[in-house]
């Protein structure tokens, strides 16, 4: 994009309010490239936080973490960051703290657990749930 | 083009609904994704029945209501699929949500609307509710008058969404039974020229290029959204420039000549009716039997309904003394739209005529030669008295006392 597009006028926009991800053509491929590194538009939601609609938050627990990927596969919004097929945080500024990655990590106990938003991580972790004893709800 | 070619005769005999369906059938849609309803039913049945018998090579898709069948289709065309479907009335209400989601989305559909009234009470028969309901939806809105038309305009009509410079959807208007049922003898062309007429769909923004990652369907607000409105207002505008000449190619290819707003008998007339669908050619029979009577009528009725030829209507009604504006649909509570839109076509223009609303063919009751003339020698003896024979707005061919509303005001000339 040459301009912001809240400074263009109508003649300037694309037809039918499309949004590109990026800027230019794909020449490459995007799975080779980390998020980072890939030219996001100024439109894509990729710079865009939503971290504000969120009430209660994931918080990961490395310790008992064993990089099933369930919790990133099924993230409605790509908000798991892994590399290398390695859990490595979540992303706060895209997670809406739907809950969905702490429902399916299959761990014992549970590596992705919800807080509250103005709870610290270190707190967090340090009231971590012990491990549950066969038969215990 | 489809790879089982269907061996047309030079004149077929077809109605509305398989005007339709051979139209769709020659421009080798990707997706149709369609709900039954009549009487649009048979675009449709028809079209799957081609499917089932191996001449399509494109997907249809039955789907679980008309705004599923719409919202299919926008999926698809987004996709970067050649798309249509057909509808009316009751299914065609179902699926306006999605009508303002597929021109604002600037995606290329064409929809063979089969003119019905809107319940209730229900009723199957044809007038222009269903048709009406889709002024401001953003679509260009084309109406054919019979079987050949409605296939010529279908077929028109993917050429006209898909141009570069349109990207909008397309409706193609028919009236219910009386063009969707009534058989007439169509001129088809074969499918390697129909195809080749219609040409190649061409990707814009196409959701499966990964060459070129694009959302479709984004929220704007106040910030962007006048602006996206307002280009898509532009573009449908813009749309008259192509409409006339992709008109002119199809004129070159066929011989059949289409124009923004059609007449006959305009020359010399003194009075005319402005109308839409297949009532323009029973006054065509009505103007001719009444040569007999020295009346001189003209009927003038816009092909394309949106975007509306507002010049082209103005400049056709420049010469004439009393205009009847026929509006077959329920007014709700104004004059007709046909009527607002003539008379606010010719306000800036100096042509004074008097303007009358007649409200008629609700339903699909019968709007016949005879009753035509007398609408005719009605407006004649207006035209000769210098102001209107009664009220404004005036429904014509209902039982029961008079139905008549607004005064003209002051003294009409």
């Amino acid at each position: 994009m040459s301009k912001p597009i809240s400074e263009m006028g109508w003649d300037e926009l694309a037809p039918g309010a499309v949004l590109y991800t990026f800027d230019g053509d794909i020449n490459y491929n995007i799975a080779d490239i980390q998020p980072e590194d890939r030219m996001y538009s100024e439109t894509s939601s990729k710079g865009m936080s939503v971290g504000d609609w969120r009430v209660i938050k994931p918080v990961w627990n490395s310790e008992t973490c064993i990089d099933c990927q369930n919790c990133w596969i099924f993230c409605p919004d790509t908000s798991i960051i892994a590399r290398n097929k390695e859990m490595k945080g979540v992303d706060y500024e895209h997670c809406k703290g739907c809950g969905l990655c702490v429902s399916v990590c299959p761990t014992n106990p549970k590596s992705l657990l919800m807080f509250n938003e103005y709870e610290t991580v270190e707190n967090a972790l340090a009231n971590w749930p012990a491990k549950k004893k066969k038969g215990e709800e | 083009m489809n790879k089982r070619v269907m061996e047309l005769k030079g004149v077929e005999v077809w109605d509305g609904n398989m005007a339709n369906s051979q139209a769709f059938r020659q421009a080798d849609v990707d997706v149709v994704a369609a709900y039954p309803i009549t009487p649009s039913t048979a675009t449709v049945e028809n079209y799957a029945m081609f499917h089932a018998n191996g001449y399509i090579d494109g997907e249809v898709m039955m789907t679980e209501s008309e705004h599923a069948a719409m919202s299919a289709c926008i999926g698809a065309g987004a996709a970067g699929g050649r798309v249509a479907t057909a509808t009316s009335s009751q299914g065609l209400a179902l699926m306006i949500e999605t009508l303002y989601q597929a021109s604002g989305m600037r995606i290329p559909v064409v929809l063979c609307l089969v003119n019905r009234a809107l319940a209730a009470p229900l009723n199957v028969n044809g007038d222009h509710s269903d048709l009406y309901l889709t002024r401001d939806s953003g679509w260009i809105s084309i109406d054919a008058f019979s079987p050949q038309e409605a296939y010529d305009m279908t077929l028109m009509s993917f050429k006209i969404s898909e141009h570069p410079e349109v990207r909008l959807p397309v409706i193609s208007n028919q009236d219910g039974f009386m063009t969707s049922h009534t058989a007439q003898n169509v001129l088809p062309l074969k499918d390697d020229v129909a195809c080749k007429f219609v040409g190649d769909y061409l990707q814009v923004n196409a959701l499966l290029n990964f060459d070129k990652p694009v959302t479709h369907g984004v929220q704007t607000e106040q910030d962007w959204h006048f602006e996206h409105k307002a280009k898509q207002h532009a573009a449908l505008m813009g749309s008259k420039k192509v409409i006339l000449e992709i008109f002119a190619q199809f004129k070159e290819l066929t011989g059949r000549e289409y124009k923004l707003v059609e007449s006959y008998n305009l020359e010399n007339a003194d009075i005319a009716i402005v109308c839409l669908g297949s009532t323009f050619e029973t006054a065509m029979l009505a103007i001719d039997q009444l040569k007999a009577e020295g009346i001189n009528a003209a009927v003038v009725a816009p092909r394309v309904f949106r975007p509306f030829p507002l010049e082209e209507v103005a400049e056709a009604l420049q010469n004439v003394k009393a205009i009847a504006c026929m509006d077959r649909s329920a007014p709700g509570g104004t004059v007709g739209t046909l009527y607002n839109e003539v008379s606010g076509a010719l306000f800036n223009t100096p042509a004074r005529p008097l303007m009358s609303n007649l409200i008629y063919g609700l339903g699909g009751r019968d709007m016949t030669v005879a009753g035509l003339k007398d609408i005719f020698r009605n407006l004649d003896k207006e035209a000769k008295a210098g102001k209107l024979s009664g009220k404004i707005q005036r429904f014509i061919g209902v039982r029961g006392p008079e139905l008549s509303f607004y005064d003209a005001q002051g003294d009409v000339k």
